[in-house]
C-alpha cells in the first residue's frame, strides 16, 4: 500500500511530458527506495506494536483490577492524578529531602557512577590477575566463588561499620557487588586468548606491557563487557535497597519515605523510573561495548 | 659455503604427559641454502608442525639445534616470521592495522613513521590487497586473510619464511590463485621459505626441495627430492610436463607405497 502509494506520488511529480513509456522508464531507480521505506515502516511496527497492546492490556486488567472501592492499589488513573505532581515536576527542590524525580535519581545515579567506576578499574586488573597467573586463579578464585554469592546488603552493616558513614558504606556495596562479575567474566576472557595471537606476539617480540595493551585487552574487551553489563544491572539493584536503608537523597530512600507516608502512587511513578533507567544503563554499556570492540561483541 | 644458511642438527623433540613420554622427532638434519623454497610434506601427526614451530622458536627442541646464519635459534623472532594455517589475524584491528603492529614493532627504531607507513603500503601492494587496508579481519575472506598473513610475515623482512600449511583451509580455486602469487613474491624477492604441507602437487610445484617425512612416532626425514624445473613454473604447462609426473609420482609412492599408513607403522 505504501510503496504503491508514494511511487506514484512521485511518478506524479515527475516532469513527465505525454506518454507512460516515460513512467515505465523511472520506476526502477524509485521503487528501491519506496519499498525500503515500507520495509521500514514494516519492521518498526513489528517491533513497537506487540509491546503497545501487551502494555494497553496490563494496564486495562490493573485498571480493572483495583477500580473497586476498597482495593488497596491504585488503578493507574488514579496513579497518575494523585502523582500528578511529582511527573510533571522532576526539578523541584524543597531543601533537605524534598526533591524532585530528576534529582532523587541523578543522586543514585551517582552513587552508582562512583561505585561501578572503580568496581570496574579493580575487577578488569583482578581479573586479569586470575586470567594470567595459574597461581592467582587457584588462591583467589574459591575466594570470590564464595564472596560472590552474599547478597548487597548483607555487605551494609559491615561497611557502616568500617566507615562510619552511609555515603562510603553505600559506595561500598555497590563497588562490592558490581566486582564479580567484572573479574570472572574479565579472568574467562584472559583465559581464552587464543594461541594463535600469543604466537603472533612472541614472532614480533612484544614486550609484556606491549602484549597487555596490544593482544590481551583488546582480545578481552567482549568479555569484559559482558561482565560490566552484569555489574552495572546488579548495582543498579542493589543501590535501591541500600539507599532504604542509609536514607537521604537518592531513588531508594524516596520509595521508603514514600511507603512512610503512604503515597503508593509515588512510589509506582519511582518503580516505572527505576526500570527504565536499568534499562538505559544496560544499553549504554551494550552500546559502549559494541563501539570499543569494533562490533565484535554483540550488543 | 661450508657454513649452510639454515641447519638442522640432531634435532629431537618429545613430550611428556605424566609418565607417558612420546617421541615426535629423532635426528632430524637438514642444510637449506639462501634462497631455497622447501616444502616439508608427511601424514598428519608426524611432527612437521613440530619441526617448523622448532624452527619458529615457539618450541624448544629436547636434543639438537636449529642454527640460522650460525647462531642457535633458542626463542622466537622476526627474523623467522610465521604465515600461520589460520592466518591469525587480530580481529580488533584492520587489514593495514594487522601489519603495522608487526613493522611498527620490528623497524620501529629503524624506519620513520613515514618510511614505515610506506612499507605497510607495499606489503599490502605486494599481495593485491591496498585496496582493502581499512577492513577488518571478518569483513574479508579466506584468501584475502592468507594474503595478509603473508604481508604481515613478509613485511618483518625474514631470513626465513616459515609457512604452516598456509593454503589448508582455502577452497582449490582460492589455493591455485594465492600459490602463484607466493611463487612470483619467492621470484621477486628471493625469500628463504620453508613450508609445511600435504599437498603433493603444491610442494612440486613450489619448491627447489621436497623434504618428506616418515610417520610418527619418532619421525625423521625419510628423502629429499630435488625439483629440477626451471622458474617460473606455469602450473598449465607443467601438467604434461614428463619432469613434474616423476617427482610428483616419486613424492606420492613415498607418501602412500612406503610409508602408508601411520598406524601400521607404529605396530
Amino acid at each position: 500500500m505504501l510503496a504503491a502509494k508514494a511511487a506514484t506520488s512521485v511518478a506524479a511529480d515527475m516532469p513527465v511530458p505525454g506518454s507512460t513509456a516515460e513512467i515505465v522508464a523511472f520506476r526502477p531507480p524509485l521503487r528501491p527506495a519506496a519499498e525500503r521505506i515500507a520495509a521500514a515502516a514494516r519492521h518498526a511496527v513489528s517491533v513497537v506494536l506487540p509491546p503497545l497492546i501487551v502494555l494497553s492490556i496490563t494496564l486495562f486488567v490493573w485498571q480493572l483490577l483495583c477500580s473497586e472501592p476498597g482495593a488497596r492499589l491504585p488503578p493507574p488513573t488514579k496513579v497518575v492524578s494523585d502523582a500528578w505532581d511529582f511527573i510533571v515536576h522532576p526539578f523541584y527542590d524543597n531543601g533537605g529531602i524534598d526533591k524532585g524525580a530528576f534529582w532523587q535519581i541523578s543522586k543514585s545515579l551517582g552513587r552508582v557512577g562512583i561505585g561501578f567506576s572503580l568496581a570496574a578499574v579493580v575487577g578488569i586488573a583482578l581479573g586479569v590477575l586470575v586470567g594470567q597467573s595459574t597461581w592467582a586463579m587457584r588462591g583467589l578464585d574459591p575466594i570470590f566463588q564464595v564472596l560472590r554469592t552474599v547478597p548487597p546488603l548483607a555487605w551494609l552493616p559491615l561497611s557502616l561499620a568500617g566507615f562510619r558513614h552511609s555515603d562510603p558504606s553505600a559506595l561500598f556495596v555497590i563497588f562490592i557487588t558490581s566486582i564479580w562479575p567484572i573479574i570472572i567474566n574479565t579472568s574467562v576472557g584472559v583465559r581464552n586468548i587464543p594461541q594463535d595471537y600469543r604466537n603472533v606476539a612472541a614472532v614480533i617480540r612484544l614486550s609484556w606491557w606491549e602484549v597487555f595493551w596490544k593482544i590481551t585487552l583488546p582480545a578481552t574487551v567482549p568479555y569484559i563487557f559482558t561482565g560490566l553489563r552484569i555489574g552495572v544491572g546488579l548495582s543498579w539493584l542493589a543501590i535501591v535497597a541500600a539507599e532504604m536503608l542509609i536514607g537521604g537523597v537518592g531513588i531508594g530512600f524516596f520509595i521508603w519515605d514514600a511507603w512512610n507516608s503512604s503515597r503508593i502512587s509515588d512510589i509506582i511513578v519511582a518503580l516505572v523510573y527505576i526500570g527504565i533507567v536499568g534499562f538505559l544503563l544496560d544499553k549504554l554499556i551494550a552500546t559502549v561495548g559494541h563501539f570499543v570492540s569494533h562490533g565484535v561483541s554483540a550488543q | 659455503m661450508n657454513q649452510p644458511y639454515l641447519k638442522f642438527e640432531q634435532v629431537g623433540m618429545s613430550f611428556r604427559r605424566g609418565q607417558m613420554a612420546t617421541e615426535v622427532l629423532r635426528d632430524v638434519n637438514l642444510r637449506i641454502d639462501q634462497g631455497e623454497f622447501v616444502s616439508m610434506i608427511g601424514h598428519s601427526g608426524c611432527g612437521k608442525s613440530t619441526l617448523l614451530n622448532i624452527l619458529g622458536g615457539l618450541l624448544q627442541s629436547t636434543v639438537g639445534e636449529v642454527f640460522l646464519e650460525g647462531k642457535v635459534v633458542d626463542e622466537p623472532g622476526p627474523d623467522r616470521a610465521i604465515v600461520f594455517q589460520n592466518h591469525s589475524l587480530l580481529p580488533w584491528l584492520t587489514v593495514y592495522g594487522n601489519i603495522a603492529i608487526a613493522v611498527d614493532k620490528v623497524f620501529g627504531s629503524r624506519k620513520t613513521k613515514a618510511e614505515r607507513h610506506d612499507w605497510v603500503m607495499q606489503n599490502l601492494e605486494l599481495v593485491q590487497m591496498a585496496q582493502a587496508k581499512d577492513k577488518r579481519p571478518h569483513e574479508v575472506s579466506g584468501g584475502m586473510k592468507q594474503r595478509v598473513g603473508i604481508a604481515r610475515a613478509l613485511a618483518m623482512q625474514p631470513k626465513v619464511l616459515l609457512m604452516d600449511e598456509p593454503f589448508g583451509a582455502l577452497d582449490a580455486l582460492t589455493r591455485a590463485h594465492l600459490q602463484d602469487s607466493v611463487m612470483e613474491i619467492h621470484a621477486r624477492l628471493g625469500n628463504t621459505v620453508l613450508m609445511i604441507t600435504h599437498d603433493v602437487d603444491e610442494a612440486v610445484l613450489l619448491s627447489d626441495r621436497v623434504v618428506m617425512m616418515t610417520n610418527g612416532p619418532a619421525a625423521t626425514i625419510g628423502e629429499i627430492l630435488a625439483i629440477e624445473l626451471p622458474r617460473p613454473r606455469r602450473r598449465l604447462e607443467l601438467a604434461t610436463d614428463p619432469e613434474y609426473a616423476r617427482c610428483r609420482a616419486a613424492v606420492l609412492e613415498f607418501l602412500y607405497s612406503r610409508h602408508r599408513i601411520p598406524a601400521r607403522a607404529a605396530a
